[in-house]
């Protein structure tokens, strides 16, 4: 019993605190920024990395960007994928749907090619535009099981038969699902604390093999007509005092909070 | 905010390692209502301080670095932040050997305790080291890290406590208003402060905020990667920041450090990446901080093999993950050193930028003293902000050179080696005449002035010398034989030499004597057509240049300088002005070039290409003489540099290459061979025993000891007199000698020839130091090819400051022996002074 793990990723800008949009209102400006993957994510990465140290098998990371996003799927090597799909596109960020269907249209080309991978798994939502479709949709393209906001993952095997156990949170406690493979599992963070990349980790990166394409964008779906920065809820920070005077009114804060 | 203050004696600016140091050491010398201001929080802003390696490593080939760095662990130490970890500067190659063979030199010379060490000893400090690919290493137990953010509190704090300081963090400034040449005020986003002083201490902003002043500081911001990895096993049971000692992969341009349980690994060998100051994100658009930019891993790549190569048992180790990796920015000048000192275009501007952590506490001393009293303890020549000519501010310059400067940080630099981009900015009027001689040209601010010619090459035969082989490959390097066959021509014929670098000052008006006596060390109410060479010194009687000084008239005085001091010494007397302003300052150097014709050959050249009487009588040493060479008017001085018959003769620039045609010519028949810088500068020079400014004179020395002394004191009063007077009667606690050397050959039976700046040594091989603390060392070294011997100049105290004392002279880590050859004044060629007779 091996896994064949693919795991999709996107590319997107680590912010600081305050974001400046670029002056056609599509994009917020990126000059000073650094680019990283969203948490959840680096958790998928983390997980496929762990299954496949505990099952053996192969993973392969996948994203959907420009010619930059090889960074991050680097980045995503160097923690322990064996190798990388690049899907390389111009111009704006793509829709979900559009997004989706590339993807899709890139393993139907591995599976038409005798490559098959027995688990999906991509992060809950992206850490920009956050829409919640892509492993939805590519599930369904494929007629998989499909469980999203998964926090732990289990491989078993029954009858020849493998199968992912999947949990979540919900309010009152985890549900817990049977998942015949191959599925897409969307995970969140906390299901794992991802590793650093190593030195070593970094240099093998160097070494391992990026397969780039470039796909056509289905036209349809929603479009991005223009980003608006929300206005600064901003704080109020009030200095109670400084000191050992402080203290009484420290505690009838705590006493009004309800913490005393 | 209503405590914002609207008036301030000192507006300090930025509150990193250097304006916490400088509000501090302002405070401490009795300075009060000064303002500290920031854009970002404390205790860390968001500058440089806050993402340093902070680690200092001693040991500088430049003796002011070295001073104001252990200036700064001196004041790191008391401040409690200061840990000892020791350091060793690791070779790969041979080259680097030699290097750090060097670097002991330097060590010695700045009483640092420094060893080389082998591969084993090395593996024995630093178990994780890969010790089978390097060769060796230079260990100084003394480095260390510091706290700097912490230092920079208690440095606030202890402004605070002196009731000197009030600090506002998150302060943006808009503006700074300049009237009548003047700083007025702050205008900042919390109001506007009025104050009489504004210190630049921004660090890779200095250059936004002093354009604000319509002022100046050529620096740019440039990245420095910086990968930290953990958790170390090996560094699971250490206590405290660290306990192995830094060690710097010298040849990769690296550097790696514990830090708690992981471990830093720095560089300075990527590709350069500079930033213009206006484009540094703000503290909100900022991921981490302004100056932690994100990580580009592909220019860190090879360092990381190398890296891994060196420390394999930690880098190597899967489970050590790389936790934080930043582009860091920093700051870079066109030279490498730090840009200090108030600018020469605004008054009351002052520049405290370019400083790294090592220097930081140092360099706030440095800028308090010079602001409190006019000087410093340490000489701030090379960090001296006036230092920089105009062309030198542009950002072409400033890119070109620090992108050629950045690998340099750790680089093998050789101390007259060259740069390459920048160049043939200032050329004189000589030039195409030179480059037709095969004249190889150096810089010296901006100008291209030949070091020797090609041309001479045949010289060679005709002036056999033993000083014409240098086997050891570093002093043959940047240098050339032909030097001293044109010295010896220059004694045996006649030379002309370009010296149109000089930086020439007119000071007139009916105040300009009052002026000159005032700054001047000697007489300078002299006859009209009479020239005084002088020191000039500081308040505290050490010396800030010496020059010469023209009486043209009545209230027209000359200043005539080198071209390397001429911007410090501009800002010297422009500062020192009459108030009243009857008396004003006109630079001329843009208008004036200068041929030095000297030789025992000199007069008859001379002579054949004027009408004007030539003869000693006429034209006696030390005059000035207006004289028409060929159809040419020309200003002439009798003076030497070089101990030879002759003049320095200048004229308008466009005339120069006339003039130097007409020179040219007439000299053929007495035999004229052109000689460069290389003779003008070291081995003419140093046969004289003449003292150059930055080498032999810095302000740690006065002219006492410099043996510059005139046997009367003027009477009228001049800065640093009464100083001077104090050194007269204390007389000196160390003595400017000249040295020969004894024996050039090395244990590997090759002869080597020192390049300055090694320790003289007992013959006991013991450091010399003089009452005051000073270390005895190489101040200039150079070939004697009149006296066929290797000449080092030295301070030594008076107990070895005596002819025929034998010493040793340390060099590549071996000892050669040295006699004193003439103690104080004097000279090992023509003493008497014949010769300039003529």
């Amino acid at each position: 019993m091996t896994l064949d793990i693919l795991v999709c990723v996107k590319r997107v800008p680590a912010p600081g605190a305050k974001m400046t949009l670029l002056a056609d209102e599509q994009d917020i400006e990126t000059k000073y920024l650094g680019f990283t993957i969203s948490p959840h994510e680096e958790c998928g990465v983390e997980e496929a990395v762990q299954l496949i140290e505990k099952h053996g098998g192969t993973s392969t990371v996948l994203t959907l960007g420009t010619a930059d996003a090889v960074e991050q799927l680097r980045y995503c090597m160097s923690l322990g994928m064996d190798k990388s799909i690049l899907l390389e596109r111009t111009g704006h960020d793509w829709d979900p749907m559009a997004t989706s269907r590339a993807i899709i249209d890139a393993i139907q080309a591995r599976k038409d090619a005798g490559e098959n991978y027995n688990l999906f798994i991509f992060g809950n939502e992206s850490a920009d535009s956050g829409g919640y479709q892509v492993g939805t949709r590519v599930a369904h393209a494929f007629d998989m099981p499909c469980v999203t906001g998964i926090k732990k993952i289990e491989i078993t095997e029954a009858d020849g038969q493998q199968m992912a156990i999947a949990s979540r949170e919900t309010g009152a406690g985890m549900e817990v699902f049977e998942v015949p493979l191959p599925a897409v599992l969307t995970v969140k963070e906390g299901i794992n604390l991802p590793r650093y990349p190593s030195v070593p980790g970094r240099l093998k990166a160097k070494r391992k093999p990026v397969d780039k394409s470039t796909p056509t964008a289905v036209p349809g779906g929603p479009v991005k007509s223009k980003m608006v920065v929300p206005e600064e809820a901003g704080s109020e920070v009030q200095i109670l005092g400084r000191g050992p005077e402080a203290a009484p009114k420290v505690v009838d804060i705590l006493k009004e909070l309800g913490v005393l | 905010m209503s405590d914002f203050p609207t008036k301030a004696n000192v507006v300090v600016i930025g509150a990193g390692i250097v304006g916490n140091c400088v509000v501090y050491h302002l405070a401490k010398l009795g300075w009060k209502d000064i303002v500290l201001l920031d854009k970002g929080p404390l205790p860390n802003p968001g500058g440089s301080t806050g993402h340093a390696s902070n680690f200092i490593f001693p040991v500088d080939h430049s003796k002011e670095m070295a001073m104001l760095t252990l200036d700064s662990m001196k004041q790191y130490k008391e401040l409690g932040v200061f840990t000892e970890s020791g350091g060793i500067e690791v070779a790969r190659t041979e080259e680097r050997m030699e290097e750090l063979r060097r670097r002991m030199a330097s060590s010695k010379s700045w009483g640092v305790e420094s060893h080389l060490v082998t591969p084993a000893e090395i593996k024995e400090m630093v178990p994780f080291i890969n010790e089978e690919i390097i060769l060796g290493g230079f260990y100084t137990p003394s480095t260390g890290v510091v706290d700097s953010l912490r230092a920079g509190t208690i440095m606030r704090e202890k402004a605070q406590e002196l009731d000197a300081l009030t600090i506002f963090p998150n302060t943006e400034i808009d503006d700074i208003v300049v009237k009548d040449g003047k700083v007025h005020s702050v205008v900042t986003q919390k109001g506007t402060i009025e104050c009489n002083y504004i210190v630049v201490a921004c660090g890779v902003w200095s250059p936004r905020i002093a354009e604000m002043a319509g002022s100046s500081i050529p620096l740019t911001p440039a990245v420095h990667q910086m990968i930290s990895v953990g958790p170390v096993p090996v560094f699971s049971t250490t206590v405290g920041e660290i306990e192995y000692p830094i060690v710097r992969d010298m040849d990769t341009f690296c550097y790696e450090r514990q830090h708690g349980g992981d471990m830093e690994v720095g560089s300075y060998a990527h590709r350069p990446i500079l930033m213009d100051a206006n484009d540094i994100p703000s503290i909100e658009e900022s991921q981490l901080s302004p100056t932690e930019l994100p990580f580009t891993e592909e220019d860190f790549e090879q360092q990381l093999e190398e890296a891994l190569e060196l420390m394999p048992d930690i880098l190597g180790d899967e489970t050590v993950g790389i936790r934080y990796a930043i582009n860091g920015l920093l700051s870079l000048t066109p030279d490498g050193a730090p840009i200090l000192g108030e600018t020469p275009d605004v008054k009351n501007l002052w520049s405290a930028a370019a400083v790294w952590i090592k220097e930081g506490p140092g360099v706030g001393r440095m800028v308090a003293e010079w602001m409190t009293h006019g000087h410093s303890e340490i000489d701030p020549h090379q960090s001296d902000i006036a230092r920089f000519y105009d062309y030198a501010h542009s950002k072409k310059h400033i890119i070109d050179r620090t992108s050629e400067a950045f690998n340099k940080t750790y680089g093998i630099v050789h101390p007259t080696e060259q740069w390459e981009s920048s160049r043939n900015v200032r050329v004189s009027p000589f030039y195409p005449r030179q480059k037709e001689l095969g004249a190889v040209f150096y810089e010296t601010a901006g100008w291209e002035r030949p070091q020797w010619y090609e041309s001479n090459a045949k010289l060679m035969e005709e002036y056999p010398s033993e000083l014409y082989e240098r086997q050891g490959e570093w002093e043959s390097r940047w240098w050339s034989p032909i030097i001293n066959a044109e010295h010896l021509a220059m004694r045996d014929r006649v030379a002309m030499v370009d010296l149109t670098a000089f930086a020439i000052f007119d000071i007139k008006g009916p105040g300009a004597l009052a002026h000159m006596q005032k700054v001047a060390m000697n007489q300078m109410n002299v006859k009209i057509g009479r020239a005084v060479y002088t020191p000039i010194l500081d308040a505290q009687g050490g010396f800030r240049s010496d020059l010469t000084i023209m009486r043209i008239g009545k209230n027209h005085f000359r200043i005539i300088t080198g071209g390397s001091d001429g911007g410090r010494d501009k800002k010297w007397f422009s500062d020192h002005l009459p108030e009243d302003g009857s008396a004003y300052l006109e630079d001329r150097t843009s208008a004036i070039c200068t041929i030095g014709v000297w030789g025992p050959n000199a007069r008859a050249m001379v002579q054949s290409v004027t009408d004007s009487d030539m003869s000693d009588a006429a034209f006696p040493y030390g005059a000035l003489r207006e004289v028409r060479i060929g159809l040419i008017k020309t200003r002439m001085m009798r003076i030497s540099y070089v101990g030879e018959m002759g003049w320095e003769i200048y004229a308008p620039m466009e005339h120069g290459l006339k003039l130097w045609d007409t020179l040219w010519e007439a000299g053929q028949a007495h035999g004229v061979v052109p000689a460069g810088i290389g003779v003008y500068g070291t081995t003419g020079r140093l046969e004289k025993g003449y003292r150059l400014m930055g080498a032999e004179l810095e302000c740690e020395y006065n002219p006492v000891e410099a043996g510059l002394t005139r046997p009367k004191v003027k009477k009228q009063d001049f800065i640093g007199k009464e100083a001077y007077l104090k050194a007269h009667e204390e007389g000196p606690a160390t003595i400017m000698c000249t040295l020969t050397v004894d024996d050039h050959t090395s244990a590997a039976g090759i002869k080597r020839y020192m390049m300055g700046r090694e320790p003289i040594l007992t013959l006991d091989g013991e450091s010399i130091v003089d009452s005051h603390g000073r270390i005895s060392y190489v101040t200039s070294a150079g070939s004697g090819p009149s006296i066929g011997k290797f000449i080092l100049l030295a301070y030594l105290p008076p107990e070895y400051a005596v002819e025929g004392t034998k010493l040793l002279v340390e060099y590549m880590d071996e000892q050669y022996p040295v006699t004193v050859a003439v103690a104080g004044a004097g000279s090992v060629f023509d003493p008497e002074n014949e010769r300039m007779k003529g």
